[in-house]
């Protein structure tokens, strides 16, 4: 079972490595502002089908990850990426079983959680960021949501049988 | 949906998840306090960067392959180009010398015949700035020699093209100086065509001095080279300042508009120049005295 369980984890760690690249990625400052999180988005898809392997310990790991990328405040996106993964593993069973529609208008309550705890913690740090980016990674990461879902719900079906 | 893995889908709850959650959120919180309050937890960052280190590299690579792609495919077209400028301009300098050796000596003898004080060859020295100040509102910077060098409050600063600044505050081994386009800054200058006097002042834009004090009607037009008078006492006379680039006359202000670009680079320098425009001993000499 356990070499088992280890093969499984690799193509989800492989989607957070690409997601981690998109994060980093270096993109044009007018286009800057409407990148999706893409982390969120994957920690929200795994916990969502794999919440017992992938939940609030890893993503307050690829939280910290992001931070020193980021060079932001070390903990604040492990702490946003930690609520988001608590909220979704508490109601895994009840999103589950959501058409793709409602799913995508929970995705989006998600990231804007997600979102105002960073701007939250930006302003009890003191630390200036101009609050016209708030809605734009929001906004793009749920339009993104069904074609993320449905590829990575491939990868996973490839991944779960014997890939 | 998939139905491979039995066991994601038992409805049994997680367990212990609210208390893991609760953990690493207090966790989260005491990490934020201490990297806000400290700078304890470095070696995490240098950590976590190592690992994430790769990542970037392959992040990068496109953008640093098309970098070199671009330098290695132009650079041997440019540096001919560059070749050629520069034979171009060190031929066009040479003679420039030529005739400046020869009205050097001129200057000498029609000084001598006017029995005026022979003008003291400004004494210069080559400093490196070890700061810039990221306030946007004020252009400070900090040189590397100071008062034991022989720096002094005032003195001038200049680069390969013209004035930078002058220092505001000499300390012992560094020192603060003050850029010409700082808002507040002001220096004497005059036309190079015609010797018209006047005041640049900086406007805290880095390409941009304002002469706010020239009337309408005053001799003056874009292009025009505007160097140090050295009538302020601060800065020694002759230093290119800046080349006017518009003049806007409007007839009902007394003032004309006219707006000029520093000759230095003041964004792009690395190594500056500090002019001891008289003997060091005695600083109360005259200053524009030999120029009347």
């Amino acid at each position: 079972m356990s070499p088992d369980r280890a093969s499984r984890r690799v193509p989800v760690v492989i989607t957070f490595i690409v997601g981690l690249m998109l994060s980093v990625m270096p993109l044009p400052e007018s286009v800057q502002a409407f990148r999706p999180d893409w982390l969120a988005l994957l920690v929200i898809f795994w916990t969502l089908q794999l919440p017992r392997t992938w939940s609030v310990g890893s993503a307050w790991i690829i939280g910290i990850v992001l931070d020193v990328s980021y060079g932001t405040l070390l903990g604040q996106h492990a702490l946003a990426l930690c609520i988001v993964a608590f909220i979704t593993t508490r109601f895994h069973l009840l999103m589950r079983v959501f058409p793709l529609s409602q799913l995508t208008m929970t995705v989006f309550s998600l990231l804007a959680l997600y979102q105002f705890i960073l701007f939250w913690i930006n302003g009890v740090a003191g630390v200036t960021a101009p609050a016209a980016t708030y809605w734009g990674p929001v906004i793009v990461g749920s339009a993104i949501w069904p074609f993320l879902h449905m590829f990575l719900s491939g990868v996973r079906y490839r991944a779960h049988s014997g890939g | 949906m998939v139905a491979s893995r039995g066991n994601n889908r038992n409805p049994a709850r997680i367990p212990a998840l609210g208390l893991r959650a609760i953990a690493l959120i207090l966790l989260s919180i005491v990490v934020m306090y201490f990297d806000h309050r400290e700078n304890h937890l470095d070696f995490i960052r240098r950590t976590v960067g190592a690992a994430v280190y790769p990542v970037q590299l392959v992040v990068d690579a496109p953008v640093r392959f098309w970098g070199w792609l671009g330098e290695s495919t132009t650079s041997r077209n440019d540096l001919e180009l560059e070749l050629g400028r520069l034979k171009a301009e060190r031929l066009l300098t040479n003679a420039r010398l030529q005739r400046l050796t020869a009205l050097e000596a001129e200057n000498a003898r029609l000084r001598a015949l006017l029995d005026a004080r022979n003008r003291v060859r400004d004494e210069v020295r080559v400093a490196e700035i070890l700061a810039v100040d990221a306030n946007p509102y004020e252009h400070n910077l900090v040189i590397g020699i100071g008062t034991r060098d022989g720096v002094y409050d005032g003195q001038a600063i200049v680069d390969a093209n013209g004035v930078v600044g002058q220092v505001i505050k000499a300390g012992v081994t560094t020192a603060q100086a003050v850029l010409i386009s700082d808002a507040d800054h002001a220096l004497p200058v005059e036309v190079n065509r015609n010797g018209l006097r006047t005041i640049a002042v900086g406007t805290g834009e880095i390409d941009r001095l304002d002469l706010p004090f020239l009337p309408n009607n005053a001799d003056i037009r874009a292009g025009d080279l505007l160097v140090t008078s050295g009538l302020g006492g601060a800065f020694p006379a002759g230093y290119p300042v800046a080349i006017v680039n518009s003049v806007t006359r409007i007839p009902q202000e007394p003032f004309a508009d006219v707006e000029a670009t520093p000759a230095a680079a003041l964004d792009q320098v690395r190594e500056v120049m500090l002019i001891w425009s008289q003997p060091r001993n005695n600083e109360e000499q005259d200053r524009g005295g030999d120029r009347q």
